[in-house]
């Protein structure tokens, strides 16, 4: 049905999101960084500069497709017209490894741009399992699939977010994305132990994690509320979050992402080299 | 104009754009320009600015409440007397304070 | 909180969510809660902030000069007026705003500013030549080669990234004084613009009067002789010769149809 070797072909170094204002920038020192990922969607368009960019550097790294538009998660079925752009991109890119969210973003033909929550149900289990089988089936390639970071809870779930998702491995024989700074970011927000969820997380099947930065306000009772911004350094905790996950997981391919306010290139690529040397610090003590 | 001379007025503006072509500077023209379009209308997976506010202006639905409150540059464009031939009503009155374009 | 049991029963639909997303005056599901089961609250606006602001964010990018002209909280404004009338219809933001050229011209508060619409057009056209299909050019000794007869009959193709727009505005002025420096001022003339991509920049050229018509007869399939012909029928004073030489120069001929395998 789907190539299940794709796992682990990313390396087990630091890779970044591409943003087209960095190509020469890689290009001239791309320091710790082996690999990057793109945004599905930024590549569906019919030619010009991101495909002729894209072309040039899956040259030199292996390259991560990250859909963020495929509203997995969504009540309505998968739209067709996307399923198929992305079955053409992965297959012209052949990349090391497809990802996606646990989240939705598209109802009634509308599409809203966020990666919104879904509550954890028997009911969205066999829906979002449905979408994965359809992913798989129609992309050919085995995907990632990453958790969310959460503002808020559904009253009406029954499962565990790191249970709920193991399942979905368990019957879609699709790979985990671990996004690190989200279960802080959830574990804040909703209140339990980062450690316990990376406890509970299936970290066999985890083939990538991402690392980023988020945003601090408030709720209305004065808790924090943690954002996904993606707009800043990498925070301390989120890095010990990361060594925490390393100790039990070995290994993994790391990036990160970086959306909102766009720094320089060589920022970036110190991020990259915080990652490289977080993998270099295990891979020593493993020894 | 007979068919004739119709072929050779065409062939005179072929041949004349062919040769204004080859005398344009091709290192000009490979010039990289940047309108920042490559920025524009990107795809990411991140949160919009930590802010809980931004989205919940009542205003933003009522399309009729909505007024002009600064000016960009269209307060300095001074576009001369109406290019789409109907009368433009004194067009930029409303933007029409000291804004730098 | 006699809330607890009430929301423990209450399931949210993927409706509900997105008509309070798009709606603070409505209600937020009782379904939706912090981690002590009070109601989500603050924590919901996080999502109507995220759609809110990364739409008007794509917005102020995608139009640039909108923007510009209009001044940043002007555009603001706008924007969360069209983005919850016009949310995307595809997840490709990449072409995102189809309508706001549309939603412009029926803004009443900017009638005076009628150029306005045909400007968000051009930045729209600017986009999708962008993002359009790379073909190789015809190159030019192609044409040179034909016959008087060959030459009569020719018929194009267009480069996918070549587009007209044609306006009773001048356009290409105000395009010209909102992105370079030391751009003469606006003239009176209605401007006709052919955008073309030499690479992968699009650049709006102005075109000579009757050019939109010549292109679009080539485009519809006419021959060179037609097109002709459809141009100087509309505009007799159209210029041929300058009117291929920018499409040349442009890349916007990419093959003589029937000459070539």
């Amino acid at each position: 049905m789907f190539d299940r070797s794709s796992l682990g072909q990313l390396p087990n170094g630091a890779g970044v999101g591409y943003k087209p204002q960095h190509f020469s920038d890689i290009e001239a020192d791309a320091g710790t960084v082996r690999w990057l990922e793109i945004h599905a969607e930024n590549y569906m368009g019919d030619g010009g500069r991101p495909l002729a960019q894209l072309r040039h550097l899956r040259e030199s790294f292996p390259i991560s497709v990250h859909g963020v538009g495929l509203s997995i998660g969504g009540e309505g079925s998968l739209d067709k017209d996307h399923l198929a752009r992305l079955k053409n991109l992965v297959r012209w890119i052949e990349p090391a490894s497809f990802s996606e969210h646990l989240a939705w973003s598209t109802h009634d033909s509308h599409f809203f741009n966020d990666l919104l929550p879904l509550p954890y149900t028997d009911q969205t289990l066999e829906r979002v399992c449905d979408h994965i089988d359809q992913v798989q089936s129609t992309v050919g390639q085995q995907m990632l699939l990453e958790n969310p970071s959460s503002y808020l809870a559904f009253a009406e779930s029954t499962w565990e977010e790191p249970a709920f998702m193991a399942e979905i491995a368990k019957r879609t024989g699709c790979g985990l994305l671990l996004d690190v700074n989200n279960v802080f970011i959830s574990a804040t927000n909703l209140h339990y132990s980062p450690q316990a969820y990376i406890d509970a997380y299936k970290l066999d099947c985890v083939g990538e994690i991402h690392l980023g930065g988020h945003d601090e306000d408030e709720d209305d009772h004065g808790h924090p509320l943690l954002i996904d911004s993606h707009g800043c350094e990498v925070v301390d905790p989120v890095w010990a979050l990361l060594d925490y996950t390393l100790a039990q997981s070995g290994s993994k391919p790391l990036l990160i992402e970086w959306d909102t306010d766009v720094p320089e290139w060589s920022v970036l690529r110190q991020e990259a080299s915080r990652a490289t040397a977080a993998l270099n610090q295990f891979q020593l003590a493993a020894q | 104009m007979s068919n004739t001379h119709k072929t050779l007025a065409v062939m005179g503006a072929v041949a004349a754009a062919l040769t204004a072509v080859a005398s344009t500077d091709a290192a000009a023209q490979s010039k990289e320009k940047c309108y920042g379009i490559s920025l524009a209308g990107q795809n990411d997976c991140a949160a919009g600015p930590g802010t809980t506010c931004a989205g919940t202006s009542t205003v933003d639905y009522q399309g009729n409440a909505w007024t002009l409150v600064d000016a960009g540059t269209c307060a300095t464009l001074e576009l001369p007397a109406s290019a789409d031939g109907s009368a433009r009503n004194g067009s930029l009155e409303p933007l029409a304070r000291d804004v730098p374009a | 909180m006699t809330q607890t049991n009430a929301s423990h029963t209450v399931a949210v639909s993927q409706a509900e969510f997105t008509a309070a997303m798009r709606d603070a005056r409505l209600d937020i599901p009782a379904g939706l809660i912090d981690a002590e089961h009070h109601p989500a609250g603050r924590r919901f606006s996080v999502y109507r902030n995220n759609v809110a602001v990364s739409l008007r964010e794509a917005l102020h990018t995608g139009f640039p000069i909108i923007a510009k002209l209009l001044g940043p909280q002007n555009m603001d404004g706008l924007a969360g007026i069209f983005l919850r009338a016009h949310p995307p219809k595809s997840p490709l933001m990449m072409h995102y705003g189809d309508e706001f050229p549309e939603f412009l011209a029926n803004m009443q508060q900017l009638s005076h500013l009628g150029y306005l619409p045909d400007i968000a057009r051009l930045e729209l056209a600017l986009r999708r030549s962008y993002h359009a299909k790379d073909v190789a050019p015809l190159a030019p000794e192609a044409l040179a080669q034909l016959s008087a007869d060959e030459l009569m009959e020719a018929k194009f193709e267009l480069a996918p990234a070549a587009m007209v727009l044609n306006s009773l505005w001048p356009i290409y002025d105000i395009w010209r004084i909102n992105t370079q420096d030391d751009a003469p001022k606006p003239t009176n003339t209605a401007q006709d613009v052919l955008i073309v991509r030499n690479g992968f920049d699009p650049v709006p050229h102005l075109l000579p009067v009757g050019g939109v018509a010549f292109f679009n007869a080539l485009q519809r399939g006419e021959c060179l002789s037609d097109a002709n012909n459809a141009a100087n029928k509309e505009t007799p004073e159209f210029d041929l010769g300058a009117t291929l030489t920018l499409m040349i120069s442009g890349n916007a001929l990419t093959k003589i149809k029937g000459l070539h395998p």
